[in-house]
């Protein structure tokens, strides 16, 4: 098979689908043009995630992607969810397939995103070398 | 329920072709250059499988070519004819821009080596005119090389026209039609194709063999050196079960085209109106010159492997021209020719049918195709921009 069982499962049972009207911080990376986007809506309170949801346009491995990243970050602290990496989305998900990796950078990058734009609303200082200028690498 | 709707990958082994298949591998194992009666068996039943390719096509048995499948009689269809031209000093092969790979990597390596290629463009509809070929041709035009049907969206392409531009103009014609033998009616004959290629497992035959056929004046490039087998254009010991299968599968589609045909597009246009009822989708390819079990859509807002993933899990097997489906960053190349934008392109789905079918699993299609796209839609930051008006819906 193309994906691992963990990667089915969350596609097909996805963990968090949906918005959050009234987010704290919202994170929106990739485009239609390449064929995915990812979006993510977080509650913060006191530097912690109390709630997070995501919308996905994309193929299998980004809608997994994007489950499994907001199932790590629920509940944590926002320094722990800005050191969440591609790699720890991808591991948790028991491996993407080499083509499809671009899809845990993209959650990697949607949670930064959201975080940021949490950071920015709010007037937060913050280093801005742990924000990378969002790529969408596989694009061209 | 499960429904099998992806015969234009692939079509389940009928069982006739299975039968001569086993009864050639039982029988007749001899190698048909062998000299003695056990090879010389061999040879007779390959050259019955010739004879009758040929009847079927409209040709002769020695411009049959067994090949290893439509992949490589189009390599050899290509490359022979550039070599003609090159020697004649034209270098200039018109070809259009939704052709298979088979042929568009084939004319790319030509390209490489200095020759010059003008892919057509496709209408709306995915066809290309005859008239559009003959304001292409020049005094170095080598080859016309055109797909008889498209696999992706199914459109079928003014083949016997565009024959008759190229014979008045002295141009070599090969046709792609893999898609359409034993699907539509064929005769190379009456057509004015020089040259054609097809595959036996899109007609029930099985994977991995097809054949070439070319008139007989056209001196062939071999692509496989060696023996002396098939005319000394094709080397190695010709694989006969595979031949014998194919021919019989053949057989047998072209015996039952009229009534398969009816009875599938009849299938087939119950689906596209079915589907035609989901908001914001739109059929690729014409309505009515396509092959009789192919059917094409894009649906915006959603990304065609999410979208197949979803139909596999009800029984639903499909396909799609999707990025993340074609192993390539760009979706498919047939559906932005024909002026579908990327992000409309993505969201493909491909139902191709066959007289298997029956009318519930297309209804069961019909069933399920919507609420997936609906559950995916839900979920789809892309579909909500476009609900929202923040984005404009393209179809």
């Amino acid at each position: 098979m193309l994906y691992s069982e963990k990667v089915m499962d969350h596609f097909k049972n996805p963990r968090n689908v949906g918005i959050i009207e009234d987010a704290d911080g919202v994170g929106e990376v990739g485009n239609a043009k390449c064929g995915d986007i990812m979006k993510i809506y977080l509650k913060i309170e006191n530097d912690i995630i109390t709630d997070v949801k995501f919308n996905t346009f994309g193929c299998g491995s980004a809608i997994a992607s994007s489950s499994m990243a907001t199932e790590l970050i629920m509940g944590k602290p926002l320094s722990q969810a800005l050191e969440l990496t591609n790699k720890a989305v991808a591991e948790a998900l028991d491996g993407l397939p080499a083509h499809k990796l671009h899809c845990s950078v993209l959650a990697e990058e949607a949670i930064k995103s959201a975080i940021k734009d949490y950071y920015d609303k709010n007037g937060i200082e913050y280093d801005k070398e742990l924000f990378r200028e969002v790529s969408c690498e596989h694009c061209h | 329920m499960t429904v099998y709707a992806d015969n234009a990958a692939t079509t389940k082994t009928s069982k006739t072709a299975v039968a001569a298949m086993v009864d050639c591998m039982e029988k007749y194992w001899g190698n048909p250059s062998s000299l003695h009666t056990v090879g010389q068996e061999a040879a007779e039943v390959l050259a019955d499988a010739r004879e009758r390719a040929a009847k079927i096509l409209g040709c002769e048995a020695r411009e049959i070519y067994f090949t290893s499948g439509g992949s490589e009689a189009d390599n050899q269809a290509i490359i022979s004819a550039a070599t003609i031209g090159e020697r004649k000093g034209k270098k200039h092969i018109i070809s259009t821009s939704i052709e298979h790979h088979a042929v568009l990597h084939t004319l790319k390596r030509l390209e490489k080596k200095g020759f010059e290629i003008t892919l057509l463009p496709v209408g709306v509809d995915g066809i290309v005119s005859a008239e559009q070929v003959e304001n292409a041709l020049r005094e170095d035009t080598c080859l016309v090389t055109i797909m008889y049907a498209n696999n992706e969206i199914g459109s079928i392409q003014p083949i016997a026209e565009i024959g008759e531009v190229c014979k008045n103009h002295g141009v070599l014609f090969h046709t792609d039609a893999v898609q359409a033998a034993g699907h539509v009616h064929i005769d190379v004959k009456e057509q004015n194709i020089d040259m054609l290629s097809l595959a036996a497992h899109k007609f029930h035959g099985p994977r991995g063999v097809g054949l070439l056929y070319a008139k007989k004046t056209i001196p062939l490039t071999n692509i496989i050196d060696g023996g002396a087998q098939e005319r000394g254009k094709r080397a190695g010991t010709e694989n006969m079960p595979a031949i014998v299968g194919m021919i019989a599968a053949l057989e047998e589609a072209v015996s039952n085209l009229d009534k398969n045909s009816a009875y599938v597009s009849a299938l087939r246009d119950r689906l596209i109106e079915g589907l035609s009822k989901i908001p914001h989708s739109a059929l690729n390819g014409d309505r009515n010159k396509r092959l009789p079990g192919n059917v094409s859509f894009c649906f915006e807002g959603i990304e065609g492997e999410s979208l197949l993933l979803l139909l596999d899990e009800k029984g639903i097997y499909a396909s799609s021209g999707s990025a993340c489906t074609s192993g390539s960053l760009d979706p498919s190349h047939v559906l932005l020719a024909i002026g579908r934008p990327h992000e409309v392109a993505h969201g493909s789905l491909r139902l191709s049918i066959c007289e298997e079918n029956t009318r519930e699993e297309i209804d069961y299609i019909i069933e399920n195709v919507p609420k997936v796209v609906d559950y995916l839609r839900q979920m789809s930051p892309l579909w909500h921009d476009l609900e929202e008006g923040k984005k404009n819906h393209v179809i």
